[in-house]
């Protein structure tokens, strides 16, 4: 029987680590951004039936990049943890920090267990609130860590550099029109320092609207809609964005 | 939900193990004490004492269907309750009304929304009406053995069909069977006075004002010959629930629409107790 080689607890964990973060990397990124009237998920995503964002409870969204067949196994996941919960208690003590902890346990355990293969994958799970204060929004990496974000936050392959860029120019307060201009922006840069082109038909945009007067928050905004909102983003910056180059 | 994350907090394998998008089914799986159907009744003798909801009326009209229920629970000769709602949305184009044990039935209604909702945030798209009112049909079955000691639950169904661009009415019986009404239906112990009433007020070309104005009738009618169904309430202020569904949505008319309706009834029915008459030939 031949002994097996050697391996390092650290270097093992640095190498699972090493290949869910080539996984996630592969795919789009996404964004997901607080506005004045709650919290706008867009990532690019030419496919109009897999998506990337959707609803798990009256408050609550989940946006994930990486590998779909995991990904979408945790959100259905979610959604039945969520509903059995609500079923279970009531509608109210269903919260984007429980179901957090959760999937953060879930990654954990898998990420750590030598028999399954780590996920490729990277959640975000929002909860938009009564005002923008009361509003959360967490990521969990494929390691099972959770990270309370504020603001702006991207997940998948160019998500550092497009993370800097939002960080920079995400402001409190700001317009559905205004945020969706920012994040499309910041979507397109690419990784070189160059820029393209991303088509409206290839943008997922979702909202989770608090003026909403129905008890669930979450929708979808596409065709006319999305054409509206990005033209009104595009001509009210317009005119900033010269201000800003006279001021360079 | 400590129970079902277990020991480790990590969602357990149940709830990644791919399957159905029926939350039933998923329940069913993995926690079946908490559907209502799997739950065994002890024997017992004579008849078990519990709120019993009244009756419930639909009536469709072009571009949609109205559903309304009276408020009364009684118990025995005994009024349980005053101001019960027993008419639901089930979804955006659908809406449930309840007759029967009350606390059976406000939990099927909840499992059914639940139902309703889980699939469509699975799937992401929405069970056609006839899968809705299918859904329904399985869940009556599976209380057959409570309705067999007298705890029966038996719903009436209406939604908005957004396939065929018309509101439709669906009825059943203890045993889950359901069957398609045209025009207008009702269920309940006053529904066979409600609908004596609807049918001969009833014509296929009402709008949606009268097609409100028809259910509080026919239920002002049920109240009026049956004990167990309460009339609108002036002195209490409670007036019938009454829900209008087009390919709008679900709309619940507010407490203001409906005691504008039901008064202007009371108002008519001083001077003609037995409401407007109908034509002999």
């Amino acid at each position: 029987m031949s002994t097996p080689f050697y391996v390092s607890p650290q270097q093992a964990m640095a190498d699972r680590a090493e290949y869910a973060r080539k996984g996630i990397a592969r795919g789009r990124s996404l964004v997901v951004l607080q506005y004045a009237d709650g919290i706008v998920f867009v990532g690019e995503n030419p496919s109009r039936a897999l998506h990337k964002f959707s609803e798990i409870y009256d408050r609550i969204g989940f946006a994930a990049a990486g590998k779909y067949n995991e990904y979408e196994n945790l959100r259905i996941g979610g959604v039945r943890y969520a509903d059995l919960r609500g079923y279970t208690y009531d509608r109210d003590d269903v919260t984007a920090r429980g179901l957090a902890n959760v999937y953060a346990q879930t990654l954990g355990t898998i990420f750590s267990s030598a028999a399954e293969k780590p996920y490729e994958v990277e959640l975000v799970v929002a909860e938009v609130g009564e005002t923008p204060e009361g509003d959360q929004i967490y990521r969990l990496p494929h390691d099972g860590s959770i990270v309370d974000e504020h603001g702006s936050v991207a997940v998948g392959g160019n998500a550092e550099q497009i993370s800097s860029y939002l960080d920079q120019r995400h402001q409190d307060g700001m317009s559905l029109a205004e945020a969706l201009k920012l994040a499309v922006q910041s979507l397109s840069r690419e990784p070189n320092g160059g820029e393209r082109e991303i088509p409206a038909e290839r943008l997922e945009v979702a909202v989770l609207d608090r003026t909403r007067p129905q008890q669930r928050k979450f929708r979808r905004i596409v065709g006319r809609q999305l054409d509206r909102l990005l033209e009104e983003g595009g001509a009210e910056t317009a005119t900033e964005a010269e201000d800003a180059e006279d001021e360079e | 939900m400590e129970a079902n994350t277990r020991s480790t907090g990590r969602l357990p394998a149940a709830f990644l193990t791919p399957g159905s998008s029926s939350f039933m089914d998923f329940l069913s799986q993995h926690q079946p004490e908490m559907l209502p159907g799997k739950r065994q009744l002890p024997p017992v003798q004579g008849v078990i004492e519990a709120p019993h909801g009244t009756t419930i009326v639909a009536v469709t009209f072009p571009g949609g269907v109205v559903l309304a229920g009276d408020r009364r629970a009684t118990m025995g000769n005994m009024i349980a309750q005053r101001d019960i709602e027993k008419v639901f949305p089930a979804d955006e184009y659908s809406a449930v009304g309840i007759a029967g044990t009350a606390g059976l039935a406000v939990e099927m209604v909840k499992l059914f929304q639940l139902e309703l909702e889980h699939f469509e945030k699975v799937e992401g798209t929405t069970l056609s009406l006839e899968g809705k009112a299918n859904r329904l049909s399985t869940m009556i079955r599976s209380n057959l053995a409570m309705a067999m000691q007298g705890l029966a639950v038996v719903p009436l169904f209406a939604g908005f069909d957004v396939d065929r661009d018309k509101g439709r009415i669906f009825s059943y019986d203890v045993t889950g069977g359901r069957s398609e009404e045209h025009g207008y239906a009702s269920t309940g112990s006053g529904s066979i006075f409600a609908r004596g009433a609807m049918k001969k007020l009833y014509r296929d070309d009402l709008t949606e004002e009268q097609a409100t104005t028809l259910v509080i009738q026919a239920l002002y009618d049920a109240a009026d010959d049956d004990s167990a169904t309460g009339g609108p309430d002036v002195a209490r202020r409670i007036y019938p629930i009454v829900t209008v569904i087009t390919e709008d949505g679900f709309r619940r008319l507010t407490d203001d629409e409906s005691s504008d309706i039901a008064r202007a009834i009371l108002e008519r029915r001083l001077e003609q107790p037995d409401g407007p008459r109908a034509a002999l030939l």
